[in-house]
């Protein structure tokens, strides 16, 4: 419990340090929301890799590597981090490739924080079958934690829920809303 | 059958339900809203129910009647301000005067309260115009408070005596409202009539209430209520509300689904990794699993012989109907006509099955005869989902939207008459029509 909170004070100081640093600049996406639209990364060229070594990047730095390189690095992860809506295509559980540069630095933080847990909430637009679209919320919730676990987050770390059709972004019934609505959502502990 | 019924008097105590435990709710109403006869609606006329030393009740019972047997799509009654006299009883009756009005059948009758029990008594007779004679001449009974029931079993009787097929009028619904109240959206698992009325809330939850499943005897539920944070089975008794936690696994716990003879529950674990479907012994609780496979695997429905059950898995790519015999455990695919085919319920004789169908963009309730593999869409709606038979296999009820609102739809299974119960308030769901129990 006390561990939890100092967790989360240590984030938020780490945060708002990291939000007044990179002010000026104007890179972080969907200003500081927690559910902000995916950022589009360009990163479909971007390799990652299955054993959380190569495609990486956390607060261990390379030998050699600048103390503002590094600076640089971790104002840039912060912002990523502030990405915590991932959203997907109709039936299906893929992480579309803009959303694998905010989950890397969410699986880089894990790894970096063993003691930071994460809940992810997986959800489906209204259509068609609640029971079906529960376990649908529920692959879709563990597609983000193998992702997460591959990149280096440990899996006791992550919980997975699924509310399927419940508790929508949008109450619409267009496909403006259903957009919205298919998603996992991450939320620290 | 109808010979069988004829001249036989029935005497028949409507019980007094015990839903007096039970939390009531202003915005536990449901509305009705009748928008489609069947184009074959047998025409019948019921006459108000005479009170002949005035001790009748304020409500009448007749018009709830008349509304029964609109709802079931196989009547249309006759508005009483068209009728040329008011009869009570059998030597009032001229047939001349209700076949100038087109009437097939009439139906008659007295109530008054005893003078020493404070009960209400109904004496009614069933007429056949057309044959000028009495079908069905019955006697009731029942406590002041439980006329709608007393009703509800006058439409079961005149229904059975005229189409050989048992009413489900005095059947109950199980659903689940969604309102949101101060910015917080409150859900409300209710019981009521099937035409809405006598809504009583068994649970009120600010997490999600999904899948009420009714116990073969009509007397319990089953559902999934998100409460602590995480989904769990529960089981509830309606009249006592004593409930007990059946399972709360590590991530899915849905889908329960009562066997047809109680002894046990299909739901949906995923305590193994993903999705597959168990069935439980409720005596001691022993899981069997009976899918094995990385696709989905949820939402069984038994068959009414219990031993076979219909699921959905997306084991082909997208969400099909599987159906599985018990014994070999061998699932066999049912569905092939379109990407999209889930929610699968079978009829009370076990001959057909429902489910949700896409056909193009919408999402309709289908219908597939088991023998022949042939396919019916039943609905013209969009968003449409859960559906639910009625005991005696003659109404559907399912789930469906108007404007921004989800609303329940009832329609008859050869898709000849329709109506709609929204909620007063906000958003009605998760549809279960309760067995004929005991």
């Amino acid at each position: 419990m006390i561990d939890s909170v100092k967790q989360k004070a240590v984030v938020l100081i780490l945060s708002m340090a990291v939000m007044a640093g990179c002010s000026s600049t104007a890179t972080q996406p969907g200003q500081g929301s927690s559910e902000v639209a995916p950022t589009d990364q360009n990163g479909g060229a971007q390799v990652y890799s299955g054993n959380g070594a190569g495609g990486v990047s956390s607060s261990t730095s390379t030998e050699g590597q600048s103390a503002q390189q590094q600076q640089t690095k971790q104002q840039q992860e912060a912002a990523l981090r502030q990405v915590r809506t991932f959203y997907f295509d109709f039936d299906t559980a893929e992480i579309k490739p803009e959303a694998r540069d905010a989950l890397m630095a969410h699986a880089a933080y894990l790894a970096a924080n063993p003691s930071a847990k994460v809940q992810l909430q997986g959800y489906t637009d209204e259509r068609g079958s609640k029971e079906y679209n529960l376990a649908l919320g529920e692959r879709r919730g563990n597609a983000v934690k193998q992702f997460l676990v591959l990149n280096g987050a440990s899996a006791d770390q992550i919980s997975v829920i699924s509310y399927g059709e419940e508790n929508p972004a949008d109450p619409g019934h267009n496909e403006a809303a259903w957009a919205k609505n298919r998603r996992v959502v991450l939320i620290y502990k | 059958m109808i010979a069988g019924l004829m001249m036989r008097i029935i005497r028949f105590l409507v019980v007094l339900c015990s839903f007096s435990l039970l939390a009531q709710s202003a915005r536990a109403e449901l509305l009705i809203h009748i928008t489609k006869a069947a184009s074959d609606a047998i025409p019948i006329a019921i006459v108000p129910f005479a009170s002949p030393n005035g001790t009748g009740p304020n409500e009448d019972l007749t018009q709830i009647v008349r509304d029964d047997l609109d709802m079931s799509g196989n009547f249309k009654s006759l508005d009483p301000s068209r009728m040329l006299s008011l009869p009570s009883q059998g030597s009032q009756v001229y047939y001349r005067d209700w076949r100038l009005l087109g009437q097939r059948y009439l139906v008659i009758g007295q109530i008054q309260r005893g003078a020493t029990d404070q009960n209400y008594h109904v004496q009614y007779e069933l007429f056949d115009v057309t044959q000028q004679k009495q079908m069905l001449k019955s006697n009731l009974t029942t406590t002041a408070n439980n006329l709608r029931s007393l009703a509800h079993v006058i439409s079961d009787q005149v229904y059975k005596a005229i189409t050989g097929v048992r009413g489900a009028f005095s059947t109950r619904l199980a659903f689940v409202t969604l309102d949101k109240e101060g910015g917080k959206s409150v859900y409300r698992l209710q019981v009521s009539d099937v035409d809405g009325q006598r809504a009583q809330v068994l649970l009120k939850s600010t997490q999600p209430i999904l899948s009420p499943d009714w116990s073969p005897d009509a007397k319990k539920l089953a559902y999934v209520s998100f409460e602590t944070g995480q989904p769990a089975i529960y089981i509830q008794d309606i009249a006592t509300g004593k409930r007990q936690k059946l399972t709360d696994f590590q991530g899915l716990n849905s889908a329960p689904a009562w066997s047809p003879d109680g002894k046990d529950m299909l739901m949906t674990l995923s305590k193994d990794g993903n999705a597959e479907i168990y069935e439980m012994d409720l005596a001691n609780r022993q899981l069997t699993r009976l899918t094995h496979h990385w696709a989905i695997d949820t939402e069984a429905n038994w068959a009414p012989d219990g031993r076979q059950i219909v699921f959905t898995s997306d084991r082909s790519g997208g969400p099909q109907i599987y159906q599985m015999d018990l014994r070999t455990q061998d699932a066999k695919r049912l569905t092939f006509g379109g990407p999209y085919n889930a929610s699968p319920r079978y009829s009370p004789d076990g001959k057909y099955i429902y489910y949700v169908h896409r056909d193009g963009g919408n999402f309709n309730i289908a219908k597939m005869n088991l023998s022949t593999g042939e396919q019916t869409i039943l609905t013209h709606t969009d968003l449409d989902d859960s559906p639910s038979v009625a005991p005696n296999g003659r109404m559907l009820i399912y789930c469906t939207h108007q404007g921004t609102k989800s609303v329940l739809s009832v329609i008859s299974v050869d898709g000849g008459s329709k109506y709609f119960l929204p909620a007063k308030f906000g958003d009605v769901r998760e549809p279960a029509w309760s067995p004929f129990g005991s």
